[in-house]
Order: structure tokens, then C-alpha cells, then sequence
């Protein structure tokens, strides 16, 4: 893959975190309980964390144009970002935030596991190794939700199936190999989709199961994410993530 | 707190420290089971590296010594100096005691 392509990968590693994280932390102060409203900015955090180290990479990739992570973060505009549409989706109530994590989660780990094992790009490499440790817990803590609120009472059952319907359309963009997915696979640096997704299955089906929950159909697919065109909201988060940056240029802690 | 339909049971926390030999009690927390509590134990008490082991048990299982009675639970051992063990002479060789 090309130095192009190979930027754009690192952004979409970063790109996908970063909206996560942000996302969670809208949480902070809201989340049902205390517990899960630390456990929820504890992984926010650790997303933003993982943002900081592959955005760096990105910035740096080519010496002769080189951007902080800072400057990637909070100066670009929004057909810029190459996130995937499923960790934009607005938060919902907590079960359309639990099934989001929980879709995204499974696919983050195995993705991750595979850059931790490649030696294209040693860099990215530590980066997703460090990475795979918190990805695990956040798997862990979604999958237990799914099961706790499908496997629990006929209300949180039937309001977690209705977030996993509405959220379903979002899957599949995760497996749609574009250019720089084929070109990443075909260095090492990326994985396989198409193997990604067996796995994914499986472990989407297993924690389901246990939840009692019905896997949707794989029906009409929304994508754009991985090529700038963003939802609705995506704007609206965009602004407020980027508002103090943007209004203080030069604001440091 | 007792209105155990919309609050999750309380839990106590204990937690090891990679220096402690034995648990520590940390504090308390609300979660649905001991796997949620274990989680949210984490979560709370070990972000910043803290410990290395969790233990996580019913409030509702611990037994308390009632504040009434502290009087007579301790206050007997106030006058009890000889329990401690300083009324021994020490070898000069002996350090670090």
C-alpha cells in the first residue's frame, strides 16, 4: 500500500475511536447508575487514549506534511473523518449505546489482534497490542449488558432487540472492503474482512444466544462513513467536540 | 437503599495491593451480581492501579459489632499494657525490630 493509502488506514483506526470516545463521554454524569457511568468514561477514556497513539501515527506518516494528533482531531472538517457510521449513532437510551459498543467491540478486537500480529508497520503494531488489553474488557462489559438486559425482563428484552434491529444496518459497512481495506490487506497491515466477519459472527451469535435475543436480518445496508459521508448528527458532535479548539486555537492545559 | 426494586444490592469492595499481602476494604458500590460488582469494583477502585486481586461481598452478609456495644468490646483492653510486647530487653544484636 502507498504512503497515501497507509495514512488513511491510520485515520480510520483513529477516526473510529475518537467518535466512540466521544460519544461515551456524553454519558459522563448521565449514565443510569454511578457505576456504569464511570465504567463508561473509564472506556471512553481508553478509546481516546488508543486515538492519541494511531492519529499521532497518521500525523507523522509523511515527513514532509505532518499534523499533530491534536491538529487531525480538532481541524478536520467533516468529510474528513472516515469512522465508520455504527460509533457516531447518536446514544439513545442505554441499550442503543450497550448494542452499539457491543457490535463495535467484537469487530475492534479481532481487527486489533490482527495489527498487534503484522509487521508491516511495527509501530501500529505496539499500538494495537496495547490496545487488544482494553478492548477485551470493553467487549466483556458490553456482551454481559446484552445478556444481562436481553436475558432480563420482558421490558429491557424487548427495548435491547429494538436496539439491535435499528443498529443492525450499520454492520455491515464494517465488512465492505474499499480500496485502501484491500490494499491494506494485501501489505499485512489490515485484516481480511471477509475472515474478520466469520469471526465476528460467531461471537455475535454466542452472546445473542445467551441473551435470548434475535439476530436481525442482514437486510439493506447504510455505509459512507469510510468515505466522509456522515449521518445527521455527525455534524452536531463534530461542533461540540471541536468548539473550544476551533474558538482558542492555541488553548493548552 | 432498602428499596431493593430499583436499587441493585450494595456491595463491599476489598482490594490487594500489589504491596499488601491481604485485601483491603476499599468501600462500597450498587451492582445486580457479584460478576457486575467485580466489573464495576474495577471500574471505581482500580483505575488508578491500585490492586492486583478483587474480593466483592454482600453488605447484607457482613455482621457488624453494634456501636452500643463498643464500651464493653474495648474498652476492657485500655488498661492492658503488658499485651503489648515492650517490656522486653532487647540483645544489641538484634536490629531492626
Amino acid at each position: 500500500m502507498n504512503k497515501f493509502q497507509h495514512k488513511q488506514a491510520l485515520l480510520r483506526l483513529g477516526d473510529d475511536a475518537l467518535i466512540l470516545g466521544q460519544r461515551l463521554g456524553e454519558w459522563c454524569g448521565h449514565a443510569p447508575a454511578l457505576e456504569e457511568d464511570i465504567a463508561l468514561t473509564n472506556i471512553a477514556l481508553d478509546l481516546i487514549g488508543q486515538t492519541q497513539s494511531y492519529l499521532s501515527l497518521a500525523g507523522s506518516l509523511n515527513k514532509g506534511d505532518t499534523q499533530t494528533d491534536d491538529q487531525l482531531a480538532f481541524h478536520r472538517i467533516e468529510r474528513d473523518f472516515q469512522n465508520l457510521l455504527l460509533v457516531e449513532q447518536p446514544n439513545g437510551d442505554f441499550g442503543d449505546t450497550i448494542v452499539r459498543q457491543f457490535l463495535f467491540d467484537h469487530y475492534a478486537l479481532f481487527r486489533a489482534e490482527h495489527i498487534a500480529s503484522q509487521t508491516f508497520d511495527l509501530d501500529t503494531a505496539a499500538v494495537a497490542a496495547k490496545a487488544i488489553k482494553e478492548i477485551r474488557y470493553h467487549a466483556d462489559h458490553s456482551s454481559k449488558w446484552v445478556i444481562r438486559l436481553g436475558d432480563g425482563t420482558t421490558e429491557s428484552h424487548s427495548r435491547v432487540q429494538k436496539s439491535l434491529n435499528e443498529l443492525w444496518k450499520f454492520t455491515g459497512e464494517m465488512f465492505t472492503a474499499d480500496e485502501i481495506d484491500i490494499a491494506g490487506a494485501a501489505s499485512g497491515l489490515l485484516p481480511d474482512l471477509d475472515t474478520i466477519k466469520t469471526k465476528w459472527d460467531s461471537a455475535i451469535d454466542t452472546v445473542l444466544k445467551d441473551a435470548t435475543l434475535d439476530r436481525p436480518e442482514d437486510r439493506w445496508m447504510q455505509k459512507g462513513g469510510r468515505s466522509g459521508i456522515h449521518t445527521e448528527s455527525f455534524g452536531f458532535l463534530l461542533a461540540e467536540m471541536q468548539s473550544l479548539p476551533r474558538t482558542y486555537p492555541d488553548a493548552t492545559w | 437503599m432498602s428499596d431493593t426494586k430499583n436499587n441493585w444490592p450494595l456491595w463491599e469492595v476489598f482490594i490487594r495491593s500489589k504491596q499488601g499481602l491481604g485485601h483491603k476494604h476499599a468501600g462500597s458500590l450498587h451492582a445486580s451480581d457479584a460478576e457486575m460488582a467485580i466489573g464495576n469494583a474495577r471500574d471505581v477502585y482500580t483505575r488508578r492501579q491500585e490492586g492486583v486481586s478483587i474480593w466483592v461481598v454482600p453488605s447484607e452478609s457482613i455482621s457488624a459489632s453494634s456501636p452500643d456495644d463498643s464500651e464493653a468490646l474495648f474498652d476492657p483492653a485500655n488498661d492492658k499494657v503488658y499485651r503489648h510486647p515492650t517490656f522486653f530487653v532487647l540483645p544489641d544484636e538484634v536490629n531492626h525490630m
